[in-house]
């Protein structure tokens, strides 16, 4: 990046926090190791060496909510599994954030019926919202990277 | 005494059961000598959302007490609400790393169900994917089995083969995983031109990709401490408690029903059943190793067979299968018949059929139910991993709990397969 | 080894217990041996351990009901049905017995004795039907709920039970119904 360039000779580099405090939380996002069904399957292909998540700083699965930013619901949130989704996401520490990869997560998908939640926004608020069934790997980039615009555009005054 | 009484009702509060887990679990948890773990059901190596609640004597696992249904979809229920076209797209979800198995199940049960004979050409072809799934489905079972025991380069190594068995498949469904290729009276649409020479390319250079793996595992002693003894099935109650595929095969029993009971014409083809000897993790990972090959072997078999099949891609059998876009400009009664299937589909006859296929996990039946009309009444698939679920407790009590781990990956269980 | 030579299914289970067999049943090949109820355990055992049939592996238990929603049972003898997929390894072929079970009045629910004490494996299974069928299978060791939740009202799988259908959102009826949606909050 410019950071470099725009050193120059001084080594004083002027920026807001909140564009710093952002730019840091962009690039190392820990997702918490979570999968549900189907989609799983898929974003471990998507960590697998042909799609290579690492390059977004996103190769760090945490196994325990405490240490993980992003949820990524990867699959049916069932009416069973709908307390134990709310409860990892209870126990997220801030800043965290949701991305609800696939139809079923996203509004229930091919299952309208009465085991599937119609969407994991109705127990969990969801940032990003991923369509496919699975989602491509690609997709799931793309979700990603969206969810990084949004964090790059957040304002320090809403949270702090 | 306070102590126990109060550890009496944190048991029943955990559980939150009408039962009393007092039954379950041995004396000594009640008294505080073991202690209660609840592993799951978001837990990494589960493979999914299975629970597990253990009693464990130290580091020793007294009592496995398998909790299933967090991914229960409702699969049969919605199926029953659907038309048997529409149903298989249902199936595929099922077991989520064997698609076609699924399909393949429910649409053999369909014909079977009405009589509708399939082509040898979409017999041949089916014969093609189910083998290529079930490579996938082993890779990604050795990919996680293997992470799950410490060895990560695997898992990066079989994905990088699974990527190419799904661009075949996307080729030929335009999905990678969901593609819903199988239909009642045959397949979706014919192999697109590129794809026997995709396959070709993949089969000249998987055997090599096989020995990789076989050369980072099979005589590591590392992978052989893991593995060898661990999780031990006899023959005689591996047949009791239901087990199949090759998780059965791994205990020496011969059965699988490509041989006994062949269907789609795998008499046909020249392969063999690997077999174990002892019944352990590492027998049935030998297991599953030796048929990703003769996988390979009938995938060439086939691949011969296929310019001289007979017939299409689909059953001509206009009442229950579509007949081709371009003939709807031409013929009235191809209007009628789209129109019909596709907007109530066919009816069934009231009666019930089981039709049970190898699927990479084991017997997957379907047992379908018509009611005379353009709806199932029942469907039910009994699948593979609900039975090796039930029997972990069987393979787990009076190991570590790092060999749980090990025996979970070996019996290769899929939750969608066994919640459904 | 000496083996001997497969036994028809139908007529030795109408020898050995001709009150109990109820009908047979040829459909597409496959062969359904309806027995009564409260014979089932005596029955299974006896395809198991009997020379010449041995159906040692238990492949499925399906529970059916065969309620109608215009009113009746469709022809059949009572309500619910289940069926067992039997198969035998040693002669490779299968057989379904299934029993016909009536529905019971508000206090009891449709009652089989189980046979887990045949084939083990039918624990699950049982206990799966249960869950979804409310079949009450009568001596197995578990009978909580499996796949549901424990505080799960009704059986889901029964014909009467609705799927628990939700309207889909289109363009036209979107913002409708996104008022009343549940949204979590933080």
């Amino acid at each position: 990046m410019g950071v470099t360039q725009k050193l120059g000779d001084l080594g004083v580099v002027t920026t807001t926090l909140e564009t710093a405090i952002n730019w840091a939380r962009t690039g190392a996002t820990w997702p918490l190791l979570f999968g549900l069904a189907c989609c799983a399957i898929e974003y471990m292909s998507t960590q697998g060496g042909r799609y290579d998540l690492a390059r977004f700083g996103m190769e760090l699965n945490r196994a325990s909510p405490r240490q993980a930013d992003l949820m990524i619901v990867a699959g049916r949130v069932t009416r069973k599994m709908a307390p134990v989704v709310r409860n990892l996401y209870d126990q997220m520490s801030n800043p965290k954030w949701v991305i609800s990869m696939g139809d079923c997560a996203s509004c229930g998908g091919v299952y309208n019926n009465y085991a599937v939640v119609q969407g994991v926004d109705e127990i969990i608020p969801v940032d990003v919202y991923v369509a496919g069934c699975p989602p491509r790997p690609e997709q799931l980039m793309h979700g990603i990277l969206t969810l990084q615009e949004k964090i790059m555009g957040e304002r320090i005054k809403e949270w702090a | 005494m306070a102590i126990d009484s109060a550890l009496e009702n944190k048991v029943t509060e955990w559980v939150g059961s009408v039962d009393d887990v007092k039954n379950l679990v041995s004396e000594r948890a009640i008294s505080g000598e073991t202690m209660l773990l609840n592993l799951g059901p978001h837990h990494p190596s589960t493979h999914g959302v299975l629970r597990l609640l253990l009693e464990l004597d130290g580091e020793e696992i007294v009592t496995c007490l398998p909790d299933v249904g967090f991914l229960h979809t409702g699969i049969e229920k919605t199926i029953e609400s659907k038309s048997y076209e529409k149903g298989v797209t249902c199936t595929d979800r099922m077991d989520y790393l064997a698609p076609m198995s699924n399909n393949t199940a429910f649409c053999m049960a369909v014909e079977k169900l009405v009589g509708l004979d399939v082509p040898e050409r979409a017999q041949v072809m089916r014969v093609i994917c189910l083998e290529l799934t079930r490579i996938q489905s082993h890779l990604v079972w050795l990919g996680t089995h293997a992470i799950d025991l410490g060895a990560m380069s695997v898992f990066l190594y079989c994905f990088r083969e699974r990527e190419k068995i799904l661009d075949l498949f996307e080729m030929i469904s335009g999905q990678r995983m969901m593609g819903s290729y199988m239909r009642p009276g045959g397949v979706w649409r014919d192999f697109p031109a590129e794809f026997v020479p995709g396959v070709e390319t993949f089969l000249d250079e998987f055997p090599s990709r096989i020995d990789d793996y076989e050369l980072l595992l099979t005589t590591n002693p590392l992978w052989l401490d893991r593995t060898q003894g661990i999780g031990v099935v006899e023959p005689d109650v591996a047949l009791a408690w239901g087990f199949s595929g090759p998780t059965l095969r791994g205990s020496g029993v011969n059965w699988d029903i490509r041989k006994a009971m062949p269907y789609l014409g795998y008499e046909n083809y020249n392969f063999d059943v690997p077999l174990g000897e002892h019944g352990d993790v590492y027998d049935r990972y030998l297991c599953r190793i030796r048929e990703m090959r003769e996988s390979i072997k009938i995938i060439r078999q086939a691949l011969q067979r296929l310019p001289g099949a007979k017939g299409g891609f689909r059953s001509e059998n206009r009442k229950f299968c579509p007949p081709p876009r371009a003939e709807l400009g031409q013929s009235m009664e191809a209007v009628i018949h789209h129109f019909k299937l596709w907007t109530e589909g066919f009816a069934a006859p009231d009666q019930e059929v089981y039709v049970a296929i190898e699927s990479p996990r084991g017997e997957i039946g379907c047992y379908l139910h018509g009611t005379g009309g353009n709806k199932p009444r029942r469907v039910h698939f009994k699948t593979p991993s609900f039975m090796h679920i039930q029997g972990i407790p069987l393979m787990s009590e009076g190991h570590m709990i790092a060999d749980l781990v090990a025996v979970i990956g070996s019996v290769d269980i899929v939750l969608g397969d066994c919640d459904r | 080894m000496n083996v001997k030579p497969a036994l028809d299914p139908v007529e030795s289970v109408r020898e050995a217990f001709p009150a109990a067999l109820l009908d047979v049943v040829e459909y597409a090949g496959e062969t359904t041996l309806v027995v009564e109820a409260a014979q089932l355990p005596r029955v299974s055992r006896y395809l198991r351990d009997t020379a010449g049939l041995i159906y040692n592996f238990l492949s499925d238990i399906s529970a059916v009901d065969y309620y109608e929603p215009t009113g009746g049972i469709s022809g059949r003898p009572a309500r619910f049905g289940v069926s067992y997929h039997l198969y035998s390894m040693l002669y490779n072929r299968r057989l379904r017995v299934k029993v016909y079970v009536d529905e019971g009045d508000d206090e009891s629910k449709p009652v089989v004795p189980t046979v887990v004490n045949v084939w083990p494996a039918a624990n699950w299974l049982e206990r799966e039907a249960s869950d979804m069928m409310g079949i009450v299978f009568e001596g197995n060791p578990d009978q909580r709920r499996l796949l549901m939740p424990d505080d799960w009202q009704g059986h889901p799988h029964r014909r009467d039970y609705p799927l628990g259908y939700e309207t889909i959102q289109f363009s036209f009826n979107a913002e409708e119904i996104m008022k009343h949606k549940p949204f979590a909050k933080e």
